[in-house]
């Protein structure tokens, strides 16, 4: 069943309509079909205004959305031969993370992203998500693998958060991000990160400080969720969107700050609408990095993303 | 500066630096209650003679507490974008940032140091929690910089001592991002050769562990600290379950292997000399150094070409 989100109501009246007339339709006469292209060509007009002036807010839970592509989607859709690779050879196989090794567009590349799930069990099988030091360690072990053989690395950021846990501090949870971060950084081949929903803080930027980092228009990228800033600045959960907007954590904001590099134009309506195109498109920016980074070699790659980063803080809103 | 701001500046520090003051004459130890005398207190570091509870350390008296006589030079934080996002809560950031740097006298969360320790040069960035509980932005960002790049200048080792609840939420997704950028900060430590080490202080959590804080060659942690990634309310409330006891303290870091040691605060200028001693091969015990070769009987070739001194002339080594 497809989830409307509240603000698309709507949109979500105009298509029942649609739907209950078109159950009509085999009795009736042309009449109906126009009722009908005329109501599509009002859900269009509408969705179009609505996505082209979405809140911070509203971004959320576009980026939040159910329906939303996961990597698991894009994994499908970019990337052939995909061989997933497990464990982090130390303590487990964390499901927050999926990578392995495929072809994208002809060429061998590491891909490795965090996956959400599709349904509630494949939600709880892959924890939401929110990976555990696991997920970090098996990412860094992946990342070398790639250089190792001289692959570029391709990250998908997708979660709400590194996994708040006991098992999770006691096994070094801010020590393996903090060392991915590092081994992102430290790479000698081309890596490349989009992030397709939710960047979610620590979690997020453990698998980000790459050369390329690009982001879906509507997804968000944010050092802690607006919940999480309403409830500690504002001391109540309650000013959720007030701290969306203040985080300044949309695609349009964090290109002017240069925090990315590129936003990728999600079709009408969100990536959910159209998954196959929004992967599509997500598919041509990540071929269009690879063409500028390829190139480079190893020391250059290197010695420019840590020079992106060392920029950073310089570009302003204004 | 005008008459009355000269006047009114004091006024304003004294409401809430009180530990700064002679007159307050007393405190309560947090942990046991018993009062504590103050002069007392400061001659113990501010560790409790009581029940050896370690006391919050503002950056200044951390310094004071680690360079040889308490001497050192500060460097000044390189200048950044004040309040990039221009955020506002219910206060305004730029409010709040006015407020902490007149309360704590700092330009922002961290001060950068160097000086010696056990006569030799050292930097020692070390964060204040009292400046927005040592949130790490931009400012805190930069100054880790300046930090490693003159302990690279230097040939020294660098030393962090942070205090931080971690990154600095008004400064979104760039203070975000100094997670990467201390990180390479840290990174240039180890691409020089320089001993990095970490003294990990109440509390240390959030972006600033999962970062710089947690990449020490040497990780060393008072005794007592809080010190991990997730907070533990939000542990809580995402498990559902009570958190083991001592969780998130040093000595639980300890027992897991995330630390080297727990050292006492009376130990840590002696622990620290000591490490660097260690990892650089040098400044070890004079004794040792002026060892007499001719009292020693090692045969070596070319012997002879060694300039002999008599053995009363030599300090005795062991016999
Ligand atoms: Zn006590």
């Amino acid at each position: 069943m497809y989830s409307y989100l509240d603000f698309e109501k709507p949109i979500a009246e105009i298509e029942g309509k649609i739907k209950e007339l078109r159950h009509l339709s085999d009795d009736s006469g042309v009449n109906i079909l126009d009722e009908v292209s005329r109501l599509q060509g009002k859900v269009d007009r509408l969705l179009r205004q609505t996505y082209s002036r979405l809140t911070p807010w509203q971004k959320t839970l576009v980026a939040r959305h159910q329906l939303r592509p996961h990597f698991s989607d894009y994994s499908a859709a970019l990337i052939e031969d995909f061989t997933p690779l497990a464990g982090d050879r130390l303590f487990g196989e964390d499901r927050a993370i999926i990578g392995g090794l495929g072809r994208f567009r002809g060429r061998s590349v590491m891909i490795m992203g965090h996956e959400k799930g599709a349904d509630t069990d494949d939600r709880v099988l892959h924890n939401f998500g929110m990976p555990n030091p696991e997920g970090y360690r098996k990412a860094v072990r992946l990342m070398r693998l790639a250089e190792r053989f001289d692959l570029p690395a391709i990250t998908l950021v997708d979660t709400p958060g590194a996994h708040p846990g006991i098992g999770a501090e006691e096994r070094g949870q801010a020590g393996a991000i903090a060392r991915s971060i590092e081994t992102c950084l430290d790479l000698r081949v081309p890596m490349i990160s989009v992030i397709i929903g939710e960047g979610g803080s620590g979690g997020a930027i453990a698998l980000a400080a790459a050369d390329r980092v690009i982001m879906q228009e509507h997804a968000i990228y944010s050092v802690i969720s607006p919940e999480g800033c309403s409830s500690i600045l504002w001391r109540s959960a309650e000013h959720a969107r007030e701290a969306a907007e203040a985080l300044k954590m949309t695609s349009e904001d964090l290109l002017k700050l240069g925090v990315i590099d590129a936003v990728v134009e999600e079709p009408v309506g969100g990536a959910h609408r159209a998954p196959e195109t929004a992967i599509e498109r997500v598919g041509d920016a990540i071929e269009r990095a690879l063409a500028e980074l390829r190139p480079l070699s190893g020391g250059e790659l290197r010695s420019r993303r840590r020079q992106k980063f060392l920029e950073m803080g310089k570009l302003t809103l204004g | 500066m005008s008459w009355l701001e000269r006047f009114a500046r004091p006024k304003v520090r004294a409401l809430f630096r009180k530990n700064d003051i002679p007159e307050n004459l007393w405190e309560k130890c947090p942990n046991c209650e018993q009062m504590i005398f103050h002069r007392e207190l400061e001659t113990h570091q501010r560790v409790c003679p009581h029940c050896n509870f370690h006391l919050r350390l503002d950056a200044k008296q951390r310094l004071r507490f680690l360079f040889d006589n308490g001497e050192y030079q500060t460097i000044e934080l390189p200048e950044v974008v004040a309040d990039p996002l221009k955020f506002r809560d219910r206060r305004r950031y730029a409010e709040r940032v006015r407020e902490a740097r007149t309360t704590t006298g700092l330009t922002d969360a961290v001060i950068v140091a160097h000086g010696e320790l056990g006569g030799s040069q050292v930097v020692i960035p070390v964060f204040d929690f009292d400046f927005l509980g040592g949130s790490m932005g931009l400012a805190v960002g930069e100054g880790l910089l300046a930090a490693a790049q003159l302990a690279v200048l230097q040939d020294s080792p660098l030393i962090v001592v942070p205090a931080s609840g971690g990154a600095r939420m008004q400064e979104g997704v760039l203070s975000l991002m100094q997670m990467a950028r201390t990180t390479i900060a840290v990174d240039q430590l180890r691409e020089a050769k320089l001993p990095y080490i970490v003294v990990l202080t109440h509390p240390t959590t959030g972006g600033v562990t999962a970062s710089f804080a947690m990449l020490g060659d040497i990780a060393i942690a008072e005794p007592g600290a809080v010190i991990g990634f997730a907070g533990a309310r939000v542990i809580e409330e995402t498990i559902h379950e009570k958190l083991p006891e001592g969780f998130q303290r040093s000595e639980y870091l300890l027992e897991h292997g995330m630390v080297d040691m727990v050292v006492h605060r009376h130990k840590l200028r002696e622990t620290l000399i000591k490490l660097i001693g260690l990892l650089r091969d040098s400044g070890a015990r004079a004794d040792v150094v002026a060892l007499p070769r001719t009292g020693l009987e090692i045969p070596s070739v070319g012997s002879d070409a060694k300039v002999s001194k008599g053995p009363s002339e030599t300090p005795s080594g062991p016999s």
